[in-house]
């Protein structure tokens, strides 16, 4: 998109590049050094596919031994690494340096160990969130987190941002749903956290790796929680004739002590985009579309539908629809999980936004999106985890013109403001990465950034890992340990900053 | 104090040198004040978990009984603010009134104490972060905080976190605060999740004597879809007059029919639902060839609770341990403890409260080793007055307790807080 500012360039590795070749050669396979630009452009960018960067090389590592050996050599010749997953990232956390390696966890796709006995996969991080799931399903079981990219994104990717999806509602994100994690330090140091166990003793540094983005530690093994099938699944399709009514009936099933397995919200713009795009049979006079899915024994999901059924009435919605089998659940579904292609094919590109803010507050804003949308004269579609307060707004725009690109920056940037603004954050389950580094100080001031920062210089005292990510370029902040914006370089010149 | 501090502020400081701070900003002015002067402290609140970990030597405490009170409580976004440290009782009665509970359930370690109930505080429960029963269900302490304000080593006042469930911005401090036991935040503000409650509860026990069904029985519970949501085994064992005497005051229920060890597990939900997850465990479970009683609701909430707050342990004056292991290892666990420890097991097989006689210290060397082997770890709770200390109360391998004291240092670099009671030097 506009220009993005990155960590200054270390102009010595560029010129000894030849070296570290030859020296990463000699770490692992010669074959899994990939340095002539044919082979590193599939990695120049992540699924914020706007910005682009040529790493110095990338390496692809087979085991823990290998990522620790690379990166001591690093650590000692004072090189940027920036570990990638699946690359399916939305916010530019895997996003390459020009003089850094780009570590890639994409030949760690094994799953080391089925445990049913513990209720727990052992794997590579390097398997799709939807591979464990798979690896278990013959006896019923899977893996909770389900973010929208399941079928493609990486295990360790979901740890490093720590991931959510539909049902993180009932059943958490990544965080809640991990045992055990290896990581190696900048260092080279390996590091065995948690294991088959509940809880672990000490400092819970699982806690701070899960959702660091790749800023503390290369994650090399990942040990999930599988949890059993629920017995029966049912979901209701219920259309609004306005916002608020939606967005109340969805605040007022959660107050009434209600927790749905999901319970999606999707605006009139994204309903008749999704329903062209699936044909999934959704009510197109609707304003709002509320998706509310129900797990449980037979009887209790029967009882419950019937609460939010009165609910749902009371607040004069102009369509129900109950799921009668499985199949028709999964046609629900399938308009909500084409969201973003539907928007894909409306417009040339879009930018997909990701705050949280409390749940009372969907209608709220809804509106507020709706009025900057006439503001910036850019159509926006809405799909949001509305059980959790997690927005989703797609903005859709054409890259190829520079000021609507401009337009759309700002325009996402005053959307996440105004979710701080009503009491929630600027990302649910996208993570900072790049994308939103500039926006931190909206929700932290200096005292917290720095207590951040420093827990980052403490694991990796050259601010050698995944450098320019999460937290807003600063001058000399590694050298010198203090927050400083740099003025002349701000993405959102015009945000407040206290 | 300095002059500045005396003259700005009334903090009020007693002759034990405890000071008592009345906001957060009168936190960050001691601490700066000891950061300045190099001066470590105890960060203290009600003491009701004050036995736990090493103890500390330092010229100095911090009592936070007056940053105590609901900042905001929000039923229908589930969440409730609290000051560091109100009490538990507090918030229990004020979630009660809208139909909520903090789903961790938290444990009462009065009894185990003092034999009473004696809450503590939401910062004591972050600090050590000690889950109930319903743990292995739901998640532990960790899982249900949502933020926190506090002050550093340094006497910066920071935050982490909000109000709302998701949320990556930035690095999970919130998770790094829970079970660091006070070494790192002195805490002033603590955002907890809610949840509604169960409407009812129901407990099926299973009398048996044989360990190898109830580590079956254990593993099936795990695997099952009806969403049981406690699961404790009670062995008969070791023959102990006292403690026979004690588990009969504890487990005092009219339809517990008959003595000896059992395995009890919970079910929870509206009258319905209980009654289609007991069809269903009855069949997973076979349950029909085995003896059992059933608690109804009036039974099953005190029998729960006498669980979780360690009732069985009441006034201890042995060593008690706290191991959590991975729950395949059971059965090479109980043939270890059989006839020789007084023991239960928690968490669906995850959890044993283990007691260790008080004169028998070198038995906490060797349950220490075997749970290593068992890839578990263990913490001793409480120990007795003629502990020897050779075996430490946390355990740590090398590596983590590199990284631990690195982030110790990230947060309170002149070691300040609580020093020592985790780990030496941290």
């Amino acid at each position: 998109m506009s220009e993005l500012v990155l960590p200054k360039i270390n102009k010595e590795t560029i010129s000894k590049k030849e070296y570290i070749f030859k020296n990463l050669a000699k770490i692992i396979n010669p074959e899994n050094v990939l340095s002539h630009a044919d082979e590193i452009k599939p990695y120049e960018t992540d699924a914020l596919a706007a910005y682009t960067q040529t790493p110095l090389a990338v390496v692809m590592p087979e085991n823990t031994k290998e990522v620790s050996n690379i990166l001591k050599f690093c650590h000692a010749e004072d090189i940027k690494v920036v570990p990638r997953g699946a690359g399916t990232g939305l916010s530019g956390g895997a996003l390459p340096l020009n003089d850094a390696i780009l570590l890639s966890l994409g030949k760690f796709n094994k799953i080391i160990e089925i445990d049913f006995e513990n209720k727990c996969v052992v794997t590579q991080p390097g398997v799709t969130n939807l591979g464990i799931t798979h690896a278990v399903q013959h006896k019923n079981f899977y893996y909770a987190p389900d973010p929208s990219s399941q079928l493609a994104c990486s295990i360790g990717g979901n740890v490093a941002e720590n991931s959510g999806g539909v049902h993180s509602l009932k059943y958490g994100t990544t965080t809640n749903n991990i045992l055990g994690v290896e990581i190696v330090m900048m260092d080279g140091t390996i590091c065995r956290i948690g294991g088959k166990t509940l809880d672990q003793e000490g400092y819970d540094l699982m806690g701070l790796i899960c959702g660091s983005e790749g800023l503390l530690g290369v994650i090399t093994e990942v040990t999930v929680k599988i949890l059993k099938n629920p017995q029966v699944v049912k979901a209701a399709l219920i259309g609004f004739p306005t916002i608020e009514e939606g967005g109340n009936a969805a605040t007022e099933i959660i107050s009434s002590g209600i927790v749905p397995a999901g319970m999606e919200i999707m605006d009139k713009a994204l309903i008749e985009a999704t329903d062209n795009f699936s044909k999934a049979g959704y009510p197109r006079d609707a304003e709002l579309l509320l998706i509310v899915e129900l797990d449980g024994t037979e009887s209790e999901v029967d009882e419950l539908l019937k609460q939010v059924r009165d609910i749902c009435e009371k607040n004069n919605c102009s369509s129900l629809k109950l799921s009668k089998n499985e199949k028709e659940r999964l046609s629900f579904w399938a308009g909500r999980k084409a969201a973003f292609p539907a928007c894909g094919a409306l417009a040339p590109d879009y930018y997909c936004m990701d705050g949280s803010i409390p749940r009372g507050k969907l209608a709220e804003a809804l509106l507020i999106i709706k009025k900057l949308s006439e503001k910036y004269k850019l159509p926006v579609a809405n799909c949001f985890h509305a059980g959790d307060g997690n927005l989703h707004p797609l903005i859709m725009f054409d890259g190829s013109d520079k000021e609507e690109l401009r337009k759309t920056e700002e325009f996402g940037a005053e959307i996440l403001k105004a979710c701080v603004r009503l009491g929630g954050v600027i990302t649910g389950e996208h993570g900072v990465g790049v994308e939103k580094r500039e926006l931190m100080c909206e929700m932290f001031n200096d005292n917290d950034i720095q207590q951040q920062l420093d827990i980052k210089k403490s694991l990796d005292e050259k601010n050698l890992l995944n450098p320019g990510k999460v937290y807003p370029i600063l001058r000399k902040c590694a050298e010198e340990g203090r927050v400083h914006v740099h003025r002349n370089e701000e993405k959102f010149p015009d945000l407040p900053r206290f | 104090m300095s002059t500045e501090m005396k003259k700005n502020s009334q903090i009020y400081q007693d002759s034990n040198n405890t000071y008592y701070p009345e906001d957060e900003s009168q936190v960050s002015d001691i601490v700066k004040e000891l950061y300045k002067k190099n001066q470590p402290t105890e960060l203290i609140g009600t003491g009701t978990k004050n036995f736990i970990g090493n103890k500390i030597q330092s010229a100095h405490k911090i009592s936070f009984s007056k940053l105590s009170g609901i900042v905001e409580y929000l039923p229908h976004e589930l969440y409730i603010k609290v000051k560091a440290n109100t009490s538990l009782e507090l918030v229990e009665k004020e979630l009660e009134k809208n139909n909520q509970e903090l789903a961790f359930e938290p444990i009462d370690f009065g009894f185990i104490h003092s034999g009473k109930s004696n809450k503590g505080t939401i910062a004591g429960y972050l600090a050590c972060n000690y889950a109930g029963s319903r743990r292995f269900k739901v998640g532990s302490v960790r899982d249900h905080v949502l933020g926190f304000r506090g002050v550093n080593g340094k006497g910066d006042i920071i935050k982490s976190g909000g109000t709302v469930v998701k949320n990556v911005t930035g690095y999970d401090l919130s998770k790094l605060v829970a079970g660091s036991f006070g070494t790192l935040v002195a805490l002033t503000e603590i955002t907890l999740k809610v949840l509604p409650k169960k409407k009812l509860s129901n407990t099926i026990i299973i009398h048996t004597e044989d360990k190898n069904l109830v580590n079956e029985l254990f593993e099936k519970i795990s695997g099952s879809s009806s969403e049981v949501s406690g699961a404790v085994f009670i062995p008969e064992e070791p023959e102990d007059k006292s403690y026979d005497h004690n588990k009969e005051m504890v487990f005092k229920f009219n339809d517990l029919k008959s003595k000896g060890s059992f395995l009890a597990l919970r079910i929870e939900g509206d009258k319905i639902s209980i009654e289609e997850k007991t069809k269903s465990l009855t069949d997973e479970l076979a349950l029909n060839k085995l003896n059992l009683s059933i608690l109804d609701l009036y039974q099953s909430i005190p029998f729960w609770k006498k669980i979780n707050n360690l009732e069985l342990f009441k006034a201890t004056k042995n060593n008690l341990l706290r191991v959590v292991i991975p729950p395949s290892k059971g059965n090479k666990l109980m043939r270890y403890l059989s006839n020789k420890y007084k023991y239960y097991v928690d968490w669906c097989g995850s959890l044993y409260w283990i007691e260790i006689q008080s004169k028998k210290n070198t038995k906490v060397r060797e349950i220490k080793n075997i749970i290593k082997e068992l890839e578990g770890y263990l913490t001793i709770i409480k120990t007795s007055d003629e502990y020897d200390y050779e075996e430490t109360i946390f355990t740590v391998d090398s590596t983590r307790l590199l990284i631990s004291e690195k982030i110790k240092k990230s947060f309170d670099p002149k070691r300040i807080f609580n020093p020592g009671k985790m780990y030496r030097g941290i």
